[in-house]
């Protein structure tokens, strides 16, 4: 017992310094990413008085005093210039205006030869109970708001959600082409992969293994490397339109890239292993001698693939379709490199998020419905090759 | 007899649609032009020049070998350490563990580098060594788990049983036993984590300073910006290496699979 409590407590020893570094270093980065998703602390941090009188406002009536003494109170306080700039951005998405008011507030408010008697003097528009309504909602320090606008959804004045006007609405364009383009790939490596799988485990010797290392090779060269070789391919004084005017099958170069065929080129060559890998795996558990029973009971080939090959190979090109997909939909280099604008897909625009525009806010949003994508195929993914017999 | 030349001549499209853009590359690392298309004016090794002497692409190559064999060092002893962890059947949650440690493998990388970025910022370690290497450790365990566990498996516990009996004590078993029947997928594991590191783009683009461009970074930019043929000099570099790192694991897990 003593033994193998002892062996119970060496193997945690050397599991924990691994576990406690993907904790640190993966797990928490993804939540702290979605907590940059969802937390809206730029107005609560300013506006601590204001936001305890507010909680007795009713929504509706016109500022009272005590509201307007705290915001003075607040606005006084503040020596944080970035802050500020923060607090006021996130004011003017809300409502418009907010910019030249807080200006004009800030500076009468630093005026400490004749201090104003109440915000109303500073600005007539203190007195409308719309601006009060937006600091108000921006005061909790959680929001829904970036996850809304990440699929073009957004609450109006009454809290009500609705789709954003047709001018913000690029998110969901984006996740629609970044499944259609991974959809795309999926498909072509599965047009291609599947025949080639079942060409390669009916073969033996040489002739399998020279399939399989064309396989394996560009699966472990460089990512880049291969990006970069498809960008050398495909421009316009490119090897293949080289080829193509040569043997005279177009008159004029072909625009193949910076746009959809060469993303669609490029990505079906750097994932097609990833289809025929897993196909290849099961078809090699099946029996060789299926196909001929089938043909000697009286099935045509295209019956016997029907009916025996396929069903017993679907699970393969289950899981392989899956592992292409789940990596094309989080592609940012190829289409980065290789792509148009037209084709840019979710992470080039989290990247643009995070390091373009810092909106944290943003990016965290779009990456936790990324993430949440992946994470529910990959399990799909997992459930479908445990159940694969005979595998460790 | 039809089908059977469809088939062929399916598989060898196929090969050509696969290995050809890696070899079609290659001479284009030799032009002495500074365009990188063909046909190529003359051969010269300029390019190599401009990649061992340019500060840019030889500071982006030892920034490369540090950031590499510092993940190496950290993934190797982690995955390592937590594949042995893993071999005792009675830890609880064995499997959810184990899916923890493959999942940086699934998460899209975009993703872990925001993550990343607010979380080194937090800690003051963006533009540092030590954030890079960190950021590629959490992508290359996942490769050294695999690599060590699959040889782990392979390891006939009776032999352990036996020099234990024999009197040696547990260190000694895993000293003289364990981890020399592992070290075949320990080293594969280890090459595994090198060429994670080496190719990582994503997780740089967001924690690495200006500072810690890796040779990965410098070929996406450079791809992005100023193409040049110094790209072809670096792919025939990296597709080198590439076979060098292939026949490395293909002889250990051919010297791992004789010893069974």
């Amino acid at each position: 017992m003593s033994a193998t409590s002892s062996r119970t407590g060496r193997s945690l020893l050397l599991l924990a310094p691994l576990l406690l570094f993907l904790v640190g270093f993966f797990v928490w980065p993804l939540f702290s990413m979605m907590s940059q998703a969802v937390s809206d602390p730029a107005v609560l941090k300013l506006l601590p008085r204001s936001a305890e009188v507010l909680t007795g406002w009713d929504r509706k009536s016109p500022p009272s005093m005590a509201m307007q003494a705290a915001m003075m109170e607040d606005l006084k306080a503040v020596d944080d210039d970035q802050a500020l700039g923060d607090m006021v951005r996130r004011l003017n998405s809300a409502r418009s205006g907010f910019r030249t008011l807080m200006g004009k507030t800030t500076s009468a408010l630093a005026d400490t030869a004749n201090p104003p008697a109440d915000l109303i003097s500073i600005d007539k528009r203190w007195e409308k109970p719309e601006f009060w309504l937006a600091i108000a909602d921006a005061l909790s320090p959680y929001t829904d708001r970036n996850l809304l606008a990440a699929v073009d959804l957004g609450r109006n004045a009454a809290g009500a959600i609705e789709h954003l006007p047709p001018d913000q609405s690029v998110n969901r364009v984006i996740l629609v082409r970044t499944f259609w383009i991974a959809a795309l790939v999926t498909f072509f490596c599965a047009a291609i992969g599947f025949p080639y799988a079942i060409i390669a485990a009916s073969l033996d010797g040489w002739k399998r293994d020279l399939m399989l290392a064309a396989v394996l090779l560009p699966l472990w060269t460089s990512l880049l490397v291969r990006t970069a070789a498809w960008f050398i391919l495909l421009q316009e004084k490119g090897l293949i339109n080289d080829l193509l005017l040569t043997l005279g099958i177009v008159n004029s170069p072909l625009a193949l890239i910076f746009n959809r065929t060469g993303v669609i080129i490029a990505m079906t060559h750097v994932l097609l292993p990833f289809m025929v890998l897993p196909i290849y795996s099961v078809l090699i558990t099946i029996p060789k001698n299926l196909m001929p029973a089938a043909a000697s009971l009286g099935a045509p080939p295209l019956r016997a693939f029907v009916r025996v090959l396929l069903p017993l190979s679907l699970r393969g090109v289950a899981s392989g379709g899956l592992l292409v997909f789940i990596s094309a939909i989080g592609y940012y280099i190829t289409p980065a490199l290789i792509g148009g604008p037209g084709d840019q897909m979710i992470s080039s625009i989290i990247a643009f998020y995070a390091t373009g525009s810092a909106n944290w806010g943003m990016a965290g949003a779009l990456g936790m419905v990324l993430l949440v994508a992946t994470l529910l195929l990959y399990s799909v993914y997992a459930r479908l090759s445990s159940e694969e017999p005979g595998r460790r | 007899m039809p089908m059977k030349i469809a088939k062929a001549t399916f598989a060898t499209l196929t090969i050509l649609f696969l290995v050809a853009p890696l070899i079609a590359i290659l001479p284009l690392a030799f032009t002495s032009s500074v365009i990188l298309t063909y046909p190529i004016p003359s051969w010269s090794l300029r390019w190599f020049e401009e990649l061992f002497f340019a500060d840019a692409w030889r500071r982006a190559i030892v920034n490369s070998l540090i950031i590499g064999t510092g993940t190496t060092l950290l993934a190797t002893v982690l995955g390592t350490a937590a594949s042995l962890g893993l071999r005792n059947r009675l830890i609880f949650f064995r499997g959810t563990i184990r899916t923890l440690f493959l999942l940086p493998m699934v998460v899209p990388a975009v993703v872990l580098g925001v993550g990343m970025q607010v979380l080194l910022a937090g800690f003051g370690l963006t533009n540092s060594y030590l954030g890079v290497i960190i950021a590629h450790t959490v992508v290359a365990v996942p490769f050294v788990i695999v690599s060590v566990t699959g040889a782990l498996a392979g390891i006939d516990e009776r032999v352990e049983l036996a020099a234990q009996s024999l009197g040696a004590a547990p260190i000694t078993v895993f000293r003289r036993v364990t981890l020399p029947l592992a070290m075949p997928g320990v080293l594969s594991g280890a090459v595994l984590a090198f060429a994670t590191s080496l190719d990582e783009v994503v997780l740089t683009l967001f924690v690495a300073g200006p500072n810690q461009r890796t040779l990965a970074r410098q070929m996406f930019s450079s791809i992005r910006e100023n193409i040049s043929p110094a790209i072809a000099a670096a792919a025939f570099l990296f597709i080198a290496a590439t076979i060098a790192i292939g026949l490395v694991v293909v002889l250990s897990r051919s010297m791992l699979a004789k010893r069974r």
